[in-house]
């Protein structure tokens, strides 16, 4: 192995690129909080799984914190009002998304008194059960931070169940731009350090290890600082190089582990959650608190104040950027989430989500656009793809409407981080092919699933039909039979009789 | 896929991009040959520079040519991507420094026109368009192709001025008998078939040392492989090629020519009459580097540069010309999609094959 490594390290094993990080002067500053806007709209579906079920009725009043939806089914997670106020109304608003589609929410005007829900706090949260502090996190409406926005609960008993041995905390920040989670390593180490503790105990690892990004230095100081009375908890310092924060790249730096392509992090004993997770899973195990804000990035050349603000969830964008001076120069795109993987959104009137890391206001300098050229085969996306991906040749097999070259390349191994893109000197817009066909992947196998299913009641249908019919025949043969039988006996028994006498 | 959804303006991640262009990338490439290029001028005076100006303008017009008859809508943008101008200049140096004025341009036709434009432009072509054009001469041409003329400081005569030079370049004279020289590998074959041996054939002036500093005859770009050398260093060093192309072709070329020498060194040039000799160190640098006709993963490469050098060994040493670089390329070049299709980097998470890893035992949920 160690040979193998050494003959890595001689070829060149140089995944991932190395972007202008542009996180200063954002990072700078201290977290700031968000005036709250006078009116509040929070989608029904801002993780991954069934979208939550509203619990209120349009005029209720509710508290800061207090349920508004339920979490439906397995994976789901609950909604929590982010400020005491009104439901004003329950209805279509415009999703945070590129389409600029409408998707169901909670509206809710703010009476700015801004009251907490009462609630009972346990007295000694690290004595609680694992089961327990689980099901505190699902409680809250706690979902990853880092933009997975996948139910930690979920993955906290997950974590138990298959026996991990070691929680990895995701601090490594990779996107450009972004320094949310770097600003919450320097201002709240303590409250993370606790969350962590408290994630240990809800997924039975011995040990916590936090990636942090070696760009980081003061995030690095903060956390070990905090770290240090609780051996458990190691902070790891892991190159600058995106994307380091991507869960496998993150593994496999930590722990030296490769998790297999069709396996899950459990599968090789570990599990990952971000930095803004474990301060989540802190706020709601010990104040009680329920996820209703989040720390989001601003930035962007066209920002006036860039920073990170504490943000109550389902304030407009438009709000947000107004409350912070507004916008300078000409915007080109606005970008929520890192320039790396982030969406373009079409508008700001859209609510921020449990998921929204930063509101990018990007100037023409900074978001360029450019002409597709040729491929020129110089190979610069294949020394960049971190997944081990030809990505030159599978946007090739795509262009030419083959989707099956392009999976047997390895297409559902790709996890669109952009690098291929961002390296590309023809300024080929690979990541929007792979999009592209794995939406087209995801409808055939949708389809095949359903032709299945259908094959399957059409043959079952069929076999009960036949087996109806063979029955039938069955009974008409036996019935005939026994008559036949009966008959025979009837015309032999005079010639027995006869016999016998 | 339709074209709609290729053509619409990308809305899906990343929004940022790392400044690389194709347009970078060949000013790039052209910067690492200007020292070489500048040196050459020096050495084979008037007539060289003209045939280097006449072979990129003759490549410019036929790209511009081709494109307007393919109805490309943005020629502009496409003819001054770099890419037709390396491949006239990268022509240029590999023809001898005194060739008539229609060499370039039957050149710069065969290199864009068959080489490249008819596959399909940039980044289609099967072979480098330089080297098709290069064998297309020499196959064809074989006598201009094979004009050598000493380097002009190392002759008694005077350098043409400039209307000598055009002379020279537009009316193919015969050169004067003191300026005709034979390359260190065409001359050693020659002597090598008279039954001259290396140790008799080698002494004084035809020392393959002086390669380094040019001063022996050649193409007009490979004279000096010590400046062609440092524009390889530099690619390397900005990163537009990486190390394991050249090293592999000066693998190939080293090792073979090592073992043969050591064996019998009257008949077998050694490595570093091999090394400078020819195109070695331009073609290991510039032409086997070519992003569009190599393979695109590192192993794949050090394969690729391994078989070109061993052809132009191989070809050097037994063949009927003297040099193989072109000839090797060109074959390693129809064996890129075959490398390609064998060599892939292992995916994350997949084995060699392309099967999942096994989870580990005692895990899973």
């Amino acid at each position: 192995m160690g040979f193998m490594n050494l003959f890595k390290t001689f070829l060149g094993n140089h995944w991932g690129v190395h972007p202008a990080d542009h996180k200063r002067p954002a990072s700078e500053q201290a977290i700031r909080r968000l005036p709250l806007a006078p009116r509040l709209h929070l989608m029904l579906s801002q993780h991954v799984g069934a979208p939550a079920r509203p619990v209120v009725l349009v005029g209720q009043k509710v508290l800061k914190g207090e349920l508004i939806a339920a979490a439906q089914g397995n994976i789901s997670a609950p909604l929590h009002a982010p400020t005491s106020g009104v439901i004003t109304a329950i209805g279509e608003v415009t999703a945070p998304h590129t389409s600029g589609l409408p998707a169901m929410a909670i509206s809710l005007d703010a009476d700015g008194e801004d009251r907490w829900l009462e609630v009972e706090l346990p007295a000694d949260p690290y004595a609680l059960a694992p089961t327990d502090i689980a099901a505190r996190v699902a409680a809250a409406g706690v979902v990853g931070l880092g933009g997975a926005t996948f139910p930690s609960s979920v993955k906290l008993n997950l974590g138990r169940r298959s026996s991990i041995d070691t929680l990895i905390v995701n601090g490594s920040e990779c996107e450009p731009y972004l320094s949310c989670d770097d600003r919450l390593m320097r201002d709240r180490a303590a409250d993370i350090v606790s969350g962590i503790r408290l994630m240990l105990i809800a997924t039975g690892a011995k040990v916590a290890k936090v990636g942090i990004e070696d760009n980081k230095p003061e995030a690095i100081a903060a956390m070990r600082e905090a770290a240090s009375r609780f051996g458990e908890v190691v902070v790891v310092v892991a190159p600058a190089r995106y994307p380091m924060g991507s869960d496998r790249q993150l593994i496999l730096e930590l722990s030296g582990r490769e998790v297999p392509s069709d396996a899950r992090a459990a599968d090789v004993g570990v599990i990952v959650h971000n930095v803004c997770t474990a301060y989540a899973v802190q706020q709601a195990v010990c104040l009680g608190r329920p996820l209703v804000s989040r720390l989001i990035t601003l930035n962007g050349n066209a920002t006036v104040m860039p920073g990170n603000y504490e943000v109550p969830l389902g304030t407009l964008v438009s709000d947000l950027i107004a409350f912070t001076g507004g916008t300078q120069g000409e915007i080109t795109k606005i970008v929520m989430g890192g320039p790396m993987m982030g969406t373009v959104l079409p508008q700001t009137r859209v609510p921020v989500v449990k998921g929204t890391s930063g509101i990018l206001l990007l100037d023409a300098n900074e978001a360029a656009a450019f002409e597709p050229e040729n491929c020129i085969r110089c190979g610069s996306c294949v020394k960049a793809c971190p997944m081990g991906l030809l990505p030159l040749e599978m946007s090739a097999h795509i262009r030419n409407d083959d989707l099956d070259g392009a999976v047997d390349l390895g297409l559902a191994d790709c996890i669109a981080c952009g690098c291929c893109a961002y390296v590309c000197p023809s300024h080929i817009p690979l990541v929007q092919y792979f999009y592209h066909a794995k939406g087209d992947l995801s409808a055939r196998q949708r389809d095949l699933l359903r032709s299945e299913s259908t094959k399957k009641l059409a043959l079952a249908r069929q076999e009960r039909l036949e087996r109806e019919a063979r029955e039938k025949a069955e009974a008409a043969a036996k019935r005939k039979a026994e008559r036949a039988a009966q008959q025979a006996a009837a015309s032999v028994e005079p010639k027995k009789t006869g016999e016998i006498a | 896929m339709n074209s709609a959804a290729i053509s619409a303006q990308p809305i899906a991640s990343p929004h940022a991009h790392g400044g690389n262009s194709v347009t970078r990338t060949m000013f790039r490439v052209q910067m690492a040959l200007v020292p070489a290029t500048f040196y050459g001028f020096w050495l084979f005076g008037w007539p060289s520079f003209f045939l280097w100006l006449l072979t990129i303008l003759s490549c410019l017009g036929f790209e511009a040519l081709s494109l307007k008859m393919m109805g490309v809508t943005r020629i502009k943008a496409t003819l001054f991507d770099g890419s037709a101008l390396l491949t006239g200049w990268l022509l240029a140096m590999a023809l001898p420094p005194w060739a008539p004025w229609w060499v370039a341009v039957v050149g710069g036709f065969i290199a864009i026109v068959i080489g490249k434009q008819v596959f399909g432009g940039v980044g289609q072509n099967v072979f480098n368009p330089a080297m098709v054009a290069r064998v297309a001469l020499l196959v064809s041409f074989p006598v201009p192709l094979t004009m050598w003329v000493s380097p002009l400081p190392l002759t008694p005569l005077a350098a043409p001025d400039f209307i000598d030079g055009l002379r020279i370049f537009l009316t193919s004279l015969p050169q004067p008998d003191a300026m005709a020289s034979a390359s260190l590998l065409g001359y050693t074959k020659t002597e090598l078939s008279r039954g001259i041996d290396l140790f008799h054939s080698l002494a004084g002036d035809h020392a393959p040392v002086l390669s380094w500093i040019g001063a022996r005859s050649g193409s007009f770009g490979e004279s000096a492989s010590l400046l062609i050398l440092a524009g390889g260093l530099y690619l390397i060093g900005v990163g537009i090629i990486s190390w394991h192309t050249p090293a592999a072709v000066l693998a190939g070329i080293a090792i073979p020519a090592a073992i043969s020498h050591s064996v019998d060194p009257a008949h077998y040039l050694s490595v570093s009459a091999h090394l400078l000799s020819g195109a070695a160190i331009l073609g290991a640098f510039f032409i086997a580097t070519d992003y569009v006709t190599s393979p695109n993963t590192t192993s794949g490469q050090i394969v690729f540069g391994l078989g070109i050098g061993l052809l132009t060994w191989i070809i050097r040493t037994w063949g009927g010309y003297p040099e193989g670089m072109a000839f090797a390329v060109l074959l390693m070049n129809a064996l890129t999609p075959v490398i390609d299709r064998f060599i892939k980097p292992r995916i994350l998470g997949r084995d060699r094959k392309g099967k999942p890893l096994d989870i580990p035992e005692g895990k899973g949920a």
